[in-house]
């Protein structure tokens, strides 16, 4: 029988619940279209960084103004207007084509460091036919002189900010590091949000000991690090009006379902189509189609949350609790269950 | 209907060119290359011309090659045009004679530019027209931006009426790049002018199997002089014609012209002749003296060719007594310059055949060459010479002629700028956008406002730090001045170190504003401004404000660009125009330009503007100059005094000054010259920490200035250093007491920061520190200069105890190419350098024109250099097209005149001693010890030759030289390698001479700005390019192998430095023809130059450019010839070409487009990859051609 995977995610209706999170995979046509061939509910595009449009324009401005010092060059290296295309074209072109071009919602991703630029960029955003907004607020507040208010107040000015621009739906993708991440979340669905995505990972430093140099890396998510995450799915289902979109650590169908069961509108992933590739998307589908078969489900909807209180609680009853539990005990062992 | 708009005379050319034709076949030279350029970005954007095709745009191979296709499409029946200049004009006059012979409608638009003699300039006179004008084509020249608009459509119409070929010529940077307002002609007027009918009728005259022709016969004495006689009705209707096309347009436009203009007074004596901008000089100073009730006039011609007297005697009043026909170009040996003649013509046959009653006496003229100021005094003077009782024949004007004694005398003070104009002028430098700005400016006030606004920009000849002055005139009426400002209203200062060196306020008007981009506030700046310009302020009253422009931008996170700040600042004081409605309109020029960045950019940048304003202080002038800095000294005392008298001059921008007797009879300029010119054009440069060096010559290596140098000197040699002096000593082993250092020319560096990149040691303890780090100049500065004056009196190393083999012994060879004014970072000055280094005492070098001989022979410095020996680089540019030719012909003179001195040693080997001469002839001269070991040698031979008497010792003298083996090197750019010389590089590849052959590969025409050549790759954007570049690159290097003799080598300095020098030796060593292709990043391609080692790297990872040597001399010994020096590919092309602009651009302009040009990108690299491992592992014999001439059989 056919099993219903179809969802809602930030007012919009998806075909399935599983959506393709911002990762080189959804930066072509090409790639959001194999994602969306094999079954993708939606897709969210790599981000339109604010940096990365300075960094592009000084580039340009930079080779301009490198021959305008010679009677021969005057008009700068290039043809075509001096400023040239990079990533703020790439992106939009990418939005408005890969709009028009795919039948699943198309969310664009915004990440800026200035008030306006926040706005601006999504404003562009949502010219180019993106169907949602995404903030990507990658944030590290390592300044120890800065309060957790101050942070806080920033962020949800930002999301203001952007709500007051855009009119299409907004979701804020945010990190775990705030000391009471309910309430903040509570606060960014008040400012305008229409969904949250948990969590953005930060990108670590790593050294190199050959060159004793520090490098960022970015590291594909495990399963391993799906329980904070799934904590807070849990903590907010029904307590928010915001959908809930759960991203970290889905490696397999199973995972899927461990976030529906704890109350997720969605799950996103990114790292383990970058493993396997665009089609794994119609495996975790079949997966999740089979599991809901297996256990006699009709609809993702069926199950979605049902954990999602006593996913809760394990964390509310504490330390000691948690030492007992059995989650503890078999990975403790090195077992793995969940049959990937 | 027309509507008003600022542009340049290129552009208001190329509007009317590209939209009256079918094709434009084309090829870069300055400056007509923006009429291209701009052509191949409309028909790239789809832009149509006005019979609603988009127009296809033909890059060739060379001039020559345009015209030859350009021939062809008329033949095939499409309106065709081309655009170009100087020697691009020469290159296409064959194909001009057949065009115009064959009687075929066509405009050739020219920017008309000087053609290179004694020296090669790229400014504007009309030497390339004048040398065209016997080729049957009409001339029709312009004097105007507005006026080149209008005859590209009166030269298109009348091409087509009267079917004699028409070249449109305006003049060169002063017509071709001045902006001014334009009234533009829509296309509904355009298409009004160009007759339909006519159109057809020039289809129908196609070549077609239809109905088939044979043109281009070859005729015998019986009838090519009749033949040749049968157009001549075309010609003589074709003034009539042009006089007609030119009354439709009046008709259609309002704006008149005639074939000869006069204006002045009606019953004028006096009257000057001339073609071009000059007129509209020379109409303003006739209007003055006029006014004055002088009776003198101005006869413009604008249709040249055909001459018609008959319209020149209908335009020149009967009254005049004395006619100064000036020429804009110069005829060594003729009786006179060529208008000059046409006009004595012209009034000779009028007088004897009685259709003119008295013969005015006519004297003829030279001005302006190479855009020399051509200004209203000089006008007056011509005139005032007219006045006198025996006006000279054959004069000059503008320059002092103390040898030939031709120059009039051009009153200094005599200036015509008019009360009702504003006049601005701006000092800046080409990096810091105020160019941009100002033209930005000029378009600000023509279209927004009420006024007229003109822009007219001077360069210097450097590719790094270059200066800029900008010349702006705001006035209520047109604006009809082609000179510079002469006394400026208000001057800008955009960067302070200015002061002093360059005469900013030569030009100043009493009582005018100066505004001055100051690092000092309002209340400190008086003593920190030198002497001279304090003397100036005072003495001229002038209204002085600073503003701390760079802490503005820096501030509001603008980097460098202090551009629109100023620009604010001009337009708050300057009151050309409501202040308020300026701000608003540089703000929507901030929102255009920046928006699609986005808000926060914008937002960026209107707050810099914002901040100007409040920042903008007046500085109370006091009355009196006061004490403070003094000048600046532009060269020591003990500079030579070429250089103090000469060089000196030129760098204070006072070159005009300098008479006729300074200047070489022949061109010939002394070497090293650019180590006098001090430019300081970079705040940071690199600081040496001798503690972490490991002493590798990495940063020596690949220093494209030379400012790094290296030393090993015994200890005691140190006696006497400066405190800050520092050494270490040496690391390899076995040379107790001795010391390395590294002596660095701070003030010529650029701070590109190639150095600090490259170098290898990092501290253990702060793995961000290096050996070398960039730092701040200024505090550094004093030591630096006392260290180096040690360091330059230190004993230079022995070469014959130096390791050429490896990078390390490198470091220890004297530069002998230095300081050039080549761009920061630059891909191409390595390899120079490095040639130098290891061959300069016996180094030949026969330039391609290009960005090398611009760096290496523009005026006011030459960076080829000499050794404390006194020898070095002997440096010659001919042509772009001929350098593998002229190179060839050095090595053709070497080996005779080594052949004759080997013959007359033979003969005088009793006298001279046989050993000594035995040994001579017999040495080997390939390492540099037994080149050492010959030049002792021929030091003893000419000891013993100056005891001698005879002829036979004097004939050895004279080419005793030649017995030290000489290295000769053909260098040149890809321009020149791949497409406009390849014809004469093949060649001389194909002869077995021993010339060395260094294509400097910068994959792009880098001089002329950015143009696509065949050496451009595959999915890479350039001018000409615009859509991407659609083919791969030509594989040079397989087509000189495919020779079997030819030595081949690819290198890549900064990702291989070893290979690049061991190839370059064994090109040397070789004694047939070597070809060495040498990967040179440009700032063309798109990114940061300080990391152009690490592209360079990733280009050799992704097979890009994969490193190899072909060595024919391994034949010899039984090994392969061919040498791959670089792994497989272990990188997809992708991540080596997205570093760059080039193919970024293209992959968001056109996205799919650049995907799949990618693709193919990648896939002719994994094929090339596969044949060159093929190559690698069986022996390139298998792959190139068999040839007769096995290299066994060389010399």
């Amino acid at each position: 029988m056919t099993r219903d995977l179809t969802g809602r995610y930030l007012g919009l209706d998806v075909r399935c619940c599983l959506i393709a999170s911002s990762s080189p995979l959804t930066a072509s046509l090409d790639g959001v279209r194999r994602l969306e061939d094999h079954g993708i509910g939606a897709v969210v595009l790599p981000s339109l960084v604010e940096a990365d449009i300075d960094r592009d324009l000084g580039e340009v401005e930079a080779l301009a103004l490198a021959g305008a010092g010679s009677p021969e060059v005057c008009g700068g290296f290039l043809p075509g207007p001096a400023h040239g295309p990079g990533a703020m074209e790439r992106i939009l072109e990418l939005a408005g084509r890969a709009a028009s071009a795919l039948d699943v919602p198309v969310v664009a991703s915004v990440h800026a460091y200035s008030d306006g630029g926040w706005s601006d960029l999504a404003q562009c955003l949502e010219q180019a036919g993106a169907a949602a907004i995404e903030l990507n607020l990658y944030e590290a507040a390592l300044d120890p002189g800065e309060a957790g208010k101050a942070v806080e107040a920033r962020v949800l000015s930002t999301v203001r900010r952007v709500r007051a621009a855009v009119s299409i739906p907004l979701a804020v993708k945010l990190s775990p590091f705030y000391s009471n991440l309910g309430h903040m979340a509570l606060a960014i669905q008040d400012a305008g949000a229409d969904g949250l995505s948990l969590f953005n990972r930060p990108h670590l430093a790593d050294i190199d000991l050959v060159r004793l140099r520090l490098r960022t890396c970015v590291a594909l998510s495990r399963r391993g690090e799906m329980g904070l995450p799934m904590l807070w799915i849990a903590a907010l289902h029904g307590r928010t009006k915001a959908s809930l979109a759960a991203t970290t650590g889905v490696e397999s169908a199973d995972d899927v379902i461990r976030y529906l069961l704890a109350g997720s509108d969605t799950v996103m992933t990114a790292s383990a189509l970058l493993r396997h590739g665009p089609e794994y998307t119609a495996v975790l589908v079949a997966g999740m189609k089979n599991w809901l078969d297996a256990r006699g489900f009709s609809s993702v909807g069926d199950i979605r949350g049902r954990l999602a209180h006593a996913a809760a609680t394990v964390a509310e009853r504490g330390f000691g609790a948690a030492l007992g539990s059995e989650c503890w005990s078999a990975s403790a062992v090195g077992r793995d269950d969940t049959g990937a | 209907m027309s509507r008003r708009v600022a542009l340049d005379g290129n552009g208001a050319v190329a509007h009317v060119a590209y939209r009256t034709n079918e094709v434009c076949a084309i090829y870069p030279i300055t400056p007509a290359s923006p009429m291209a350029e701009l052509a191949d970005q409309w028909s790239a954007q789809g832009v149509e011309n006005v019979f609603g095709q988009v127009p296809q745009v033909q890059e060739l191979q060379s001039e020559g090659g345009a015209a030859g296709t350009l021939h062809g499409a008329l033949q095939g029946g499409a309106l065709t045009t081309t655009f170009t200049a100087s020697q691009g004009l020469l290159l296409m006059i064959p194909n001009m004679y057949k065009i115009a012979g064959e009687l075929t409608a066509t405009v050739f638009h020219v920017a008309a530019r000087s053609v290179a003699t004694q020296a090669l300039s790229i400014f504007g006179d009309h030497s390339d027209v004048m040398a065209a004008r016997a080729t049957g084509f009409a001339i029709l020249a312009a004097g105007s931006v507005q006026e080149a608009h209008d005859l590209a459509l009166v030269a298109q119409a009348a091409t087509l009426e009267s079917r004699v070929p028409f070249l449109h010529c305006f003049d060169g940077f002063r017509t071709s790049h001045e902006v001014n307002v334009v009234e533009l002609l829509s296309d509904e007027q355009i298409r009004g002018m160009i007759e339909p009918d006519l159109v057809r009728a020039h289809r129908r005259r196609a070549l077609s199997p239809e109905h088939p022709v044979v043109r281009g016969t070859a005729h015998n004495p019986d009838t090519f002089f009749q033949a040749r006689e049968a157009a001549s009705p075309f010609y003589a209707a074709a003034p009539g014609v042009v006089a007609a096309v030119m009354d439709r347009f009046a008709g259609c436009t309002g704006r008149r012209y005639g074939l000869f203009d006069f204006s002045g007074a009606m019953d004028a004596e006096r009257v000057v002749v001339l073609i071009g901008s000059g007129a509209e000089t020379a109409r303003q100073t006739a209007a003055w003296l006029c006014g004055r009730g002088e009776r003198v006039g101005v006869l413009q011609v604008r249709l040249y060719r055909p001459f018609s007297a008959a319209h020149f005697l209908a335009a020149l009043p009967e009254s005049v007594r004395a006619v100064a026909v000036l020429d804009r170009t110069k005829e060594p040996g003729a009786p006179g310059e060529p208008l000059y003649l046409d006009v004595v013509t012209a009034l000779a046959e009028a007088v004897a055949d009685g259709r003119r009653e008295t013969m005015p006496a006519v004297i003829g003229g030279r001005y302006g060459l190479s855009s020399k100021e051509f200004t209203p005094a000089m006008v007056k003077a011509v005139f005032d010479e007219l006045a006198a009782p025996a006006p000279r024949r054959g004069f000059t004007v503008g320059i002092d002629d103390d040898v030939s004694h031709t120059s009039l005398v051009v009153s200094p003070g005599f200036r015509l700028e008019p009360d009702g104009e504003y006049r601005a002028q701006f000092f800046g430098l080409g990096s810091d956008g105020t160019v941009g700005a100002n033209k930005n400016s000029v378009k600000i006030v023509a279209e927004h406002g009420d006024s007229y606004a003109q822009g007219y920009f001077v360069y210097d000849s450097h590719k790094s730090g270059a200066q800029t002055v900008s010349h702006l005139r705001f006035a209520p009426s047109p604006i009809r001045a082609p000179y510079l400002v002469e006394s400026a209203h208000f001057v800008a200062c955009h960067q302070f170190q200015f002061l002093g060196r360059v005469d900013v306020l030569r030009w100043a008007a009493p009582g005018a504003t100066f505004l001055l981009n100051s690092p000092y506030p309002a209340a400190k700046v008086w003593p920190y401004l030198p002497q001279s310009v304090r003397r100036r302020i005072v003495e001229l009253g002038l209204d002085l404000h600073v503003i701390d422009a760079a802490r503005i931008a820096r501030e509001h996170g603008l980097g460098p660009h202090v551009n629109t700040i100023l620009q604010a600042c001009f337009f708050a004081l300057a009151g050309v125009m409501d202040s308020e409605s300026a701000m608003v309109e540089i703000k929507a020029a901030i929102e255009r330009s920046y928006r699609p960045k986005g808000g926060a950019v914008v937002r960026r940048n209107l707050a810099a503007v914002d901040a100007a304003l409040s920042a903008l202080v007046r500085v109370p002038v006091p009355d009196e100059a006061g004490p403070g800095r003094g000048d600046v000294a532009l060269v020591p005392d003990h500079a030579p005094e070429f250089v103090r008298t000469f060089t000196a001059q030129l760098m204070a921008g006072r070159g005009d000054e300098i008479p006729v007797s300074r200047l070489p009879v022949d061109g010939s300029y002394p070497s090293g010259t650019a180590a006098w010119e001090k430019r300081n054009i970079s705040e940071s440069v690199p600081q040496w920490q001798p503690d972490l060096c490991i002493q590798c010559g990495q940063c020596s290596f690949v220093c494209p200035h030379a400012v790094i140098r290296a030393r090993h000197l015994p200890e005691r040699a140190l006696d006497g250093a400066p405190d800050s002096f520092q050494s270490r000593p040496v690391t390899a082993r076995g040379f107790p007491d001795v010391h390395f250092t590294l002596g660095f020319y701070v003030e010529d560096c650029t701070g590109c920061g190639l150095c600090v990149e490259v170098c290898p040691a990092h501290s253990p303890e702060a793995p961000e520190t290096k050996a070398l780090n960039m730092a701040d100049k200024a505090p550094l500065l004093d030591d630096a200069r006392a260290n180096l004056a040690f360091f330059a009196s230190l004993p230079v190393n022995d070469r014959s105890r130096v390791d050429f083999a490896n990078v390390n012994g490198v470091q220890f060879l004297e530069p002998l190419f230095e300081f050039s004014g080549a761009c920061g970072g630059c891909g191409e000055t390595p390899y120079l350098r490095l040639i130098s280094q290891l061959f300069g005492d016996r180094l030949q070098i026969a330039n391609a024109t290009g960005c090398s001989s611009i760096y290496g022979g523009n005026l006011p410095v030459t960076p080829w250099s000499r050794n404390h020996e006194g020898r070095g680089p002997a440096w010659s540019n001919s042509l772009f097209e001929d350098n593998a030719e002229f190179g060839l012909g050095f090595r053709i003179a070497a080996d005779r005149q080594r052949a004759l001195a080997e013959s007359l040693l033979r003969g005088l080997a009793p006298e001279v001693g046989e050993t000594l001469a035995g040994e001579t002839l017999d040495a080997s001269q390939v390492r540099e010890s037994e080149i050492r070991a010959q030049r002792g040698r021929v030091a003893q031979l000419q000891d013993r030759l100056q005891a001698l008497d005879g002829e036979a010792a004097r004939d050895l003298l004279s080419v005793l030289d030649y017995l030290v083996h000489r290295s000769v090197w053909i260098v040149g750019g890809d321009g020149w390698a791949y497409d406009i010389g390849f014809g004469g590089l093949d060649h001389v590849l194909a002869q077995n001479a021993d010339v060395n052959i260094l294509v400097l590969d910068t994959e792009v025409y880098s001089n002329t700005g950015g143009q696509a050549s065949k050496a451009t790759p595959l999915g890479a954007i350039a001018k000409f390019a615009a859509a991407g570049k659609r083919t791969q690159r030509k594989d040079l290097a397989l087509q000189a192998i495919a020779y079997g003799h030819v030595y081949v080598a690819q290198v890549s300095l900064g990702a291989n430095p070893q290979q690049t020098l061991v190839a370059l030796r064994e090109a040397e060593a070789y004694r047939g023809p070597s070809l060495v292709l040498a990967y040179s990043p440009c700032i063309a391609h798109g990114f940061d130059l300080r990391f152009t080692a690490r592209q360079q790297d990733l280009a050799v990872a992704c097979g890009h450019w994969p490193l190899f040597r072909y060595n024919p001399a391994m034949n010899a010994v039984d090994r392969s010839p061919f040498l791959l020096d670089s792994p497989r590919p272990t990188l997809p092309f992708r991540e080596y070409a997205y570093n760059e602009l080039r193919y970024r651009q293209l992959a968001a302009s056109r996205p799919e487009d650049a995907e799949r040009l990618l693709g193919q990108a990648q896939t002719a690299i994994d094929a090339k990859y596969r044949l060159y491992e093929r190559m690698a592992a069986g022996g390139a014999e298998r792959v190139s051609v068999p040839s007769g001439a096995a290299a066994g059989d060389l010399p």
